[in-house]
């Protein structure tokens, strides 16, 4: 095989990977948009903010110490450093609790308006969020480890230094371990959702739900406490998210724009269907950093920071409710 | 006693159907108009002009455009930043091009070009709809910002990949670069924004205008009575786009004077408009400028508050200004979903009932 050909094949496993990596967060973007039909923009910042909080946890920081010190001239720096695996359980709680304030806080009061004003209300969500995690934790990057193997995969690269043609320079594939980990744990979360929402009472109020509001309201489903559990399944995947990002990036205030690059995700995939965020994150995935190896270069490059809409945006011109999203039916 | 329309009696049908037909209106617009033109170029400072007036005027721009796509026309965008950044490099462009065009030609000019711009990007609308159009309008906004990132002929070669705004005047005044005077720059915009807001107000109230909220009620419905969605919605694009398109040039002429486009016109910029119309009110000429008074003036103050007053690191300051931002917009949508246009709405019609509401 040349290079250039292994080169390619490298970079469509990098590119898979990495649709990994967006369909995690387009997925809290479904379940939010299937639930309640609130486009939930929020949803990077809630991720940013839950590996925020589990960091913060993890090194024992105090949170609030900058504005303690700004008001009282107090100066508090460290507590009691959490293990893990206690703190991970901590930051689900915190995302529980952020989820219910969210439902008494906000929701609550928005009910019936129009899905522009819901959206809006998540953007001003998703402003405060970003504001008060970097209030309560500081704006500094952080970095994150849970324990997570990551760095390139020797076995790998001694394994494919061979598969190059005679003569050729070639150093055999890197491949990032930590991206496979993240498969694997997108693939786990995927499985444990679907069984969650096919075989538990929950899930299937939550089908219920998504299906059509007012006839699971009237067979008794709570539509409210509904919404609490799928705001809080949805800062769980935020949470996951966060951890995958957060080891990759380190923690820090960019961690939220990884939502925008979700939203081509959804665009493509249909904003209503789960199978559709993870094909449309590998679609595209391997589609901007194909282009990226072979185009970027001629046009100056970093092309990834618009491949992914033009994608989508010429996609759509053809079948405008996406992949597998629910036809779109117009009457008057 | 001074908000009626008993005792007004209409001779013409022009009488009717002027813009503001209760007398008690007309008088505070003169008197807004006065103030604006009259008073407040004799008691500007450099300070008052650079941090509120001028950016005031400027986002005005910037939301009536906006107000138009989205409020009139109901197409959500978020490719303001975008449409911004256009109009800037289309008057650097024209600046550096041809030295000799006076100022407002260049930026009437720059809003053409966006509008052309717009249109293009506008073209995927008459497929996609809601949600989908609104990130659609993200792919306009990062790919005209990497564009003016990476092709040098959009900033002339320059080894920092900055453009800053050549030296212009007006009259003898100097308009644009660093030894323009609060004044000039005031006037200059206030009269762009006066001739624009004008014509979207009378733009909105004809055929046009009536088209687009036909179109933004329900399309289908508006089809079958004979509105076409092609040219109502490409013009909304067309028309929004050359306010924004404006609003950006004066934004980088005038405003800023050297731009570096990721920082200056960022997706950060398209929120901020939307967050304008939002709290004015989607629909009205008058919550733009509301939205873009209260987004203007609201860092300005929470600045001074914070900064000034309490003394706290400008950093935690910068965060709160996120957090008090978030929380508004969040309150404003609770409260009163339609803006502060609708709150005002509300207290002229309580005005006209006083003092015997029934």
């Amino acid at each position: 095989m040349s290079a250039d050909f292994l080169n390619l094949i490298e970079v469509i496993l990098n590119g898979l990977m990495a649709g990994v990596m967006y369909a995690l967060v387009a997925l809290g973007f479904v379940l939010i948009f299937k639930a309640s039909g609130i486009f939930n923009y929020a949803q990077g910042v809630m991720a940013l903010f839950a590996a925020l909080t589990l960091v913060g946890l993890q090194q024992g920081q105090v949170p609030f110490a900058h504005l303690i010190k700004a008001v009282t001239g107090l100066d508090v720096h460290h507590w009691w450093s959490m293990p893990t695996l206690l703190a991970l359980l901590v930051t689900v709680g915190v995302m529980i609790l952020f989820a219910f304030l969210v439902e008494r806080l906000i929701l609550k009061h928005l009910v019936n308006q129009e899905p522009i004003i819901l959206f809006m209300a998540t953007i001003g969500l998703a402003y405060f969020m970003e504001g008060f995690g970097d209030l309560m934790w500081g704006s500094e990057i952080k970095k994150l480890d849970i324990g997570i193997p990551s760095g390139g995969s020797f076995w790998l690269e001694e394994a494919t230094i061979g598969w190059a043609a005679e003569g050729e320079r070639y150093f055999g594939m890197y491949i990032d371990l930590l991206d496979v980990w993240a498969t694997v744990i997108a693939v786990l979360l995927v499985v444990s959702l679907m069984l969650f929402s096919q075989y538990t009472k929950t899930g299937r109020a939550l089908r219920a739900v998504a299906d059509d509001h007012q006839a699971a309201l009237s067979v008794g489903i709570s539509l409210r406490t509904i919404w609490v559990i799928v705001w809080s399944i949805a800062g769980f995947v935020a949470l996951v998210a966060g951890i995958m990002w957060g080891s990759k990036l380190g923690v820090q205030f960019s961690l939220s724009l990884i939502a925008l690059k979700a939203l081509p995700v959804l665009m493509l995939g249909g904003f209503t269907s789960i199978p559709g965020a993870i094909v449309g994150g590998l679609i595209i995935g391997v589609g901007e950093k194909v282009f990226e190896f072979a185009i970027g270069p001629m046009i100056g490059g970093a092309t990834e920071n618009w491949f992914a809409y033009v994608l989508a945006l010429l996609f759509l011109v053809f079948r405008p409710q996406g992949l597998f999203g629910e036809k779109i039916i117009e009457r008057v | 006693m001074l908000y009626r329309e008993a005792g007004e009696f209409k001779t013409a049908y022009a009488a009717d159907a002027a813009t503001f037909p209760i007398a008690f209106d007309r008088w505070r617009y003169y008197g807004v108009l006065a103030i604006a033109f009259l008073v407040i170029p004799l008691t500007i400072n450099d300070y008052f002009a650079s941090a509120v007036l001028v950016p005031f005027l400027i986002w005005s721009i910037v939301a009536i455009g906006l107000n138009i796509l989205t409020g009139y026309c109901g197409q959500v965008s978020l490719g303001t930043g975008g449409f911004m950044a256009v109009g800037a490099y289309a008057a650097y462009k024209i600046m550096t091009a041809a030295p000799d065009l006076n100022i407002l030609i260049v930026v009437l000019l720059s809003g053409g070009v966006t509008a052309a711009v717009g249109v293009l990007f506008g073209l995927p609308s008459l497929r996609i709809k809601g949600f989908y159009l609104a990130v659609a309008t993200l792919a306009a906004q990062f790919f005209l910002v990497w564009l003016f990132n990476r092709v040098p002929w959009f900033y002339n070669n320059s080894a920092t990949g900055q453009i800053s705004a050549p030296e212009r005047s007006m009259f003898g005044f100097e308009i644009t670069g660093p030894m323009a005077s609060a004044e000039a720059k005031y006037l200059f915009c206030l009269v762009i924004v006066f001739a624009m807001a004008w014509l979207a107000r009378n733009l909105t109230r004809g055929r046009l205008g009536r088209s687009w909220m036909a179109i933004r009620d329900m399309d289908i419905a508006a089809e079958i009575i004979g509105v076409d969605p092609l040219r109502a919605k490409l013009s909304a694009f067309a028309v929004s786009s050359f306010f924004v398109g404006v609003g950006g040039a004066l934004f980088f002429t005038v405003y800023l004077g050297a731009v570096e486009v990721g920082e200056a016109f960022g997706i950060n910029k398209s929120f901020l408009a939307l967050f304008m119309i939002i709290i004015g009110g989607l629909g009205s000429i008058f919550g733009s400028f509301a939205g873009a008074a209260f987004i203007v003036l609201l860092p300005v103050f929470l600045k001074n508050v914070m900064v000034g007053a309490l003394g706290w690191p400008t950093d935690i300051a910068a965060h709160f200004e996120f957090v008090i931002l978030g929380a508004l917009i969040i309150f404003f949508l609770i409260v009163e979903p339609h803006g502060l246009a609708a709150l005002w709405r509300t207290a002229k019609e309580k005005l006209r009932l006083w003092p015997f509401p029934h």
